[in-house]
């Protein structure tokens, strides 16, 4: 049996994963859909949204049969698990939006070796209660879907003039197309990255300068 | 001082049958949840592939409001529960039930994946009238132009595609031509920038109508409709 933790839900327990441990933009897990499916926001959604359905699912799952899975076979139940509700997102997807389906391609299987959900098995659901580990499952699957789409929102933009389809700029706007390419989206990537890092670094300094007049 | 031996405590390991059964459990829940699914989503799924299929027939064929799918081989055209492995065919009837036109599928390697489209064929002009692409995972802004790109279309308005005169084979085999270099009607005009996905588009139906085409004629002919 594993270790229990009885950590008190709190609202950190679900705002954590969209912000101090965003698993993209501060924990930079997850690379391989990040770059390749956002190069339109609708893709970014439905990729999002699958994510964070499978994120939930498959680690209330764990989290319900913790006492029950021995741990010399654990990593091999979580990924039965994952793979189980990765499976039904492909049928559910496939049957709601055929075209997503064909853009998201083999991305969506690859969600079984997405490392932020068996990341979250075995080191929260596996020693958490269900009711902690669902609202934290939450939390970081949103955060990461969020990421997603505040990529795939701004290569659309740039890359075609639209936005979930829609065009935004006139006729004369003539698309960035380097944007919906690969490398769109590791420009797309650092620029947020730089943009928090200089926010974070901005508040530390703001923070320094109140100490030292409060202390003078 | 008489010291005692450290003793560390064994950790317990459950049984081989233990682990067996947690195991055989998981996968019992995870099957009987995949099932269930399976099943949920198996008819809508089917619905849509056939409407996108039927959408596309449609499109190829213009005018058609009746549609009779068929299988097609070296060996001749055949019904769809004949047992036969080959092309999917698609012929399609307007209103009074005159045959106007054939969809057959068609697909080569492009540049990011395998091209897999749909064109029309006129038996009565002997031509390519058009296609629709089914399945491309090409470059966006460049290899997805196959659909767009007016030029590019264009080629497709009749696209030569006559029998020989043994009808065994197509008289000229459908090529694809660096862009601005067309000079035969059955060439097609590649799009500047995206030369390897518009080869890839010309070698899906090339290749396809040299079995599809004098599969169709020689059953038009016994059916007695040529």
């Amino acid at each position: 049996m594993r270790p229990e933790l009885t950590q008190p839900i709190t609202m950190d327990t679900f705002l954590r994963g969209i912000w101090r441990e965003n698993p993209v933009f501060v924990a930079l897990l997850g690379m391989c859909p990040v770059l390749a499916v956002t190069n339109t926001a609708t893709n970014s959604l439905a990729m999002g949204v699958s994510t964070l359905f499978v994120l939930v699912c498959s680690n209330v799952l764990i989290s319900m049969l913790r006492h029950f899975i021995p741990k010399q076979v654990r990593i091999a139940t979580y990924i039965v698990i994952i793979a189980t509700f990765v499976t039904m997102v492909d049928y559910i997807l496939q049957a709601v939006s055929p075209v997503v389906y064909a853009a998201l391609g083999a991305f969506i299987q690859l969600i079984v070796v997405n490392c932020i959900i068996l990341g979250r098995a075995e080191s929260y659901a596996s020693k958490n209660p269900v009711l902690s580990t669902a609202v934290n499952a939450a939390g970081m699957g949103l955060g990461f879907a969020l990421a997603l789409l505040m990529l795939g929102s701004v290569r659309e933009l740039f890359g075609m003039g639209s936005l979930f389809g829609v065009p935004v700029f006139g006729d004369s706007f003539q698309p960035w197309l380097v944007m919906i390419l690969p490398p769109g989206g590791f420009f797309v990537l650092g620029a947020w990255l730089l943009l928090f890092a200089w926010w974070r670094e901005r508040k530390a300094r703001k923070a320094i300068v109140e100490d030292a007049v409060h202390a003078g | 001082m008489n010291e005692q031996p450290i003793v560390f405590a064994e950790p317990r390991t459950p049984s081989s049958f233990a682990l067996i059964r947690v195991l055989g459990l998981v996968a019992l829940i995870s099957g009987l949840l995949i099932v269930v699914v399976y099943q949920w989503t198996l008819p809508t799924i089917t619905e849509q592939r056939r409407l996108a299929l039927e959408q596309a027939v449609f499109q190829v064929i213009p005018g058609a409001s009746r549609l009779t799918g068929y299988v097609v081989n070296q060996d001749g055209v055949h019904a769809p529960n004949s047992g036969a492995s080959g092309r999917a065919l698609y012929a399609g009837y307007d209103a009074d039930g005159e045959l106007i036109g054939i969809a057959a599928e068609g697909a080569a390697q492009g540049y990011a994946d395998t091209v897999r489209l749909l064109y029309g064929y006129s038996p009565e002009c002997q031509c390519v009238t058009g296609f629709r692409i089914v399945y491309s995972r090409e470059t966006p802004g460049f290899g997805d132009k196959l659909e767009t790109d007016p030029a590019f279309l264009a080629n497709f308005e009749a696209l030569d595609a006559r029998l020989n005169a043994e009808g065994t084979a197509l008289a000229n085999a459908i090529v694809t031509v660096k862009h601005g270099t067309k000079t035969k009607p059955w060439q097609i005009d590649a799009i500047s920038g995206a030369t390897v996905s518009s080869k890839a588009a010309g070698k899906a139906i090339g290749d396809s109508a040299q079995v599809v085409v004098p599969a169709v004629h020689r059953h038009l002919k016994a059916e007695g409709q040529l």
